[in-house]
């Protein structure tokens, strides 16, 4: 499971800080810093309700 | 499972209800009905990049086509829910009935419009793409703009306005705007935005008549005596559940919103609601019935709406925590938890960098900060967690030394 954010569609809003602290969070920009971009498979509910949570469609997942 | 879900609103909680039902692995028929021509889109883009951009279209979150071919949905667009059949089950529209098995309601609401006002051109409320082009048509003429109604929707357009260099006066009628939403204190706090922008800021006075000349606005005439002219009236007076379809077929609050448990069932068995229209219970405020207009109440409740209404199993409950963001002059306001607060404190300083903090008894139950991205999810944390208020005062000053976003 790979994660991949598109920093020019993030908006900072910070929804996936909020479902999936340990994997994202709004930087110092004001943009969003994957914190680890190849969560175990463990971790594969939060992380797919962080990116289905992104008001602007700026994350996806593979894998 | 039923064997048709219908979902009446194609805004974004009826297509969250509609990739709810299947992401739960719904695979029976799926009908969408809805008021406006288009597929489902932003409307929260509508009052900013739609307005502020050159050749900004409007953000789509779904095509036709995918709705039909990847989501198997009977697309029902340009129609218009009329009534329910509870004895037939169907949804009764202007053009047919459709049977369900399981329905969401997720009507949304519908603007104030400003009395007195219909027909008449360079007025309008900005809620759909319509009113959206209708906006942007004047201001790409240079309208001079008054905006009435200071509240998030108002404020944004003023945003908008000011941003293209146009003349905009932005009138409230209570002393202090936003105070429902956010509390006095911080109300005034956040007006001041616009005056720092150079924004003309009238408080504290209605609007006694809208000027007209053959057709055409040409300005208001407030309660004190004066006139202020324009060729732009934008009404932002909030919005009314659009409820009245349903008649007394499910249970209404007295607003008008539709009454819901904590899994946002009705009154009525077999009949759930989402988003703008329903008033859910919120376990984290005590069970507090609360009826939220934000973005992502409408998504959260319209994935767990469409989920609960397909599934045989125990329904899911609800369990997020209120959050809205709004953008003015290029700060970026959010807003997490409740404001219905016994006090509210100032961290970090006013205007840009501020947080402020919203006690109940000893928990922290909200927080507003403006341009602090970093900061705020670390808060809506706590108040998830229903944390300690002096815990939280402690921690938001430390966070306060983050750097300001912008």
């Amino acid at each position: 499971m790979k994660i991949a954010a598109d920093v020019d569609t993030c908006q900072g809003l910070g929804m996936c800080e909020a479902m999936a602290p340990d994997f994202f969070e709004v930087g110092e920009d004001g943009y969003v810093d994957v914190l680890d971009a190849a969560p175990a498979e463990e971790h594969r509910k939060h992380v797919m309700a962080a990116v289905a949570a992104c008001p602007v469609s700026a994350l996806r997942l593979a894998g | 499972m039923p064997h048709r879900l219908v979902v009446v609103g194609a805004s974004l909680a009826g297509l969250r209800a509609v990739e709810g039902a299947r992401s739960a692995g719904y695979q029976g028929e799926i009908s969408l009905v809805g008021e406006e021509l288009w597929a489902p889109y932003d409307r929260t883009s509508l009052a900013k990049a739609y307005l502020t951009e050159q050749n900004a279209e409007m953000v789509t979150l779904i095509s036709d086509r995918e709705l039909r071919d990847d989501l198997g949905v009977d697309l029902h667009l340009g129609e218009r829910a009329q009534g329910l059949d509870l004895a037939a089950r169907d949804v009764v529209t202007d053009r047919t009935r459709i049977r369900y098995d399981a329905l969401v309601i997720a009507t949304g609401a519908t603007p104030r419009q400003l009395p007195g006002t219909e027909g008449l051109r360079g007025v309008s409320t900005l809620r759909t793409l319509d009113d959206a082009r209708d906006v942007r048509t004047a201001m790409d003429a240079g309208a001079r703009v008054i905006i009435i109604g200071a509240g998030f929707i108002g404020s944004e357009v003023a945003s908008a306005a000011h941003k293209r260099g146009l003349s905009v006066t932005l009138i409230e009628a209570m002393p202090t705007p936003l105070s429902r939403s956010v509390g006095p204190a911080v109300g005034e706090m956040l007006t001041d935005l616009h005056r720092e922008a150079g924004t003309a800021v009238r408080l504290g006075v209605g609007v006694e008549q809208v000027l007209h000349a053959n057709g055409q606005v040409t300005g208001v005439r407030l309660a004190d005596g004066s006139v202020v002219e324009a060729d732009l009236v934008v009404a932002g007076l909030g919005v009314t559940p659009a409820t009245g379809w349903l008649g007394a077929a499910v249970d209404l609050h007295r607003d008008g919103g539709i009454v819901c448990d904590a899994s946002l069932a009705t009154s009525v068995p077999g009949i759930w609601a989402a988003g703008d229209v329903a008033h859910a219970p919120q376990a984290l405020f005590d069970g507090e019935l609360m009826r939220l207009e934000h973005w992502t109440n409408a998504a959260e409740q319209g994935s767990l709406a469409g989920r609960n209404a397909v599934s045989r199993q125990e329904p899911e409950l609800l369990d997020s925590v209120p959050y809205f963001w709004s953008d003015w002059y290029g700060h970026r306001v959010q807003f997490v938890g409740t404001p219905g607060a016994d006090e509210v404190l100032l961290v970090g300083p006013p205007g840009p960098g501020a947080i402020a903090l919203y006690r109940r008894g000893n928990r922290v139950v909200g927080a507003l900060t403006v341009d602090r991205q970093r900061v705020v999810m670390k808060l809506r944390r706590r108040i998830a967690d229903a944390g300690d208020w002096d815990e939280a005062v402690t921690f938001a000053r430390e966070l306060d030394v983050l750097a300001v976003t912008r």
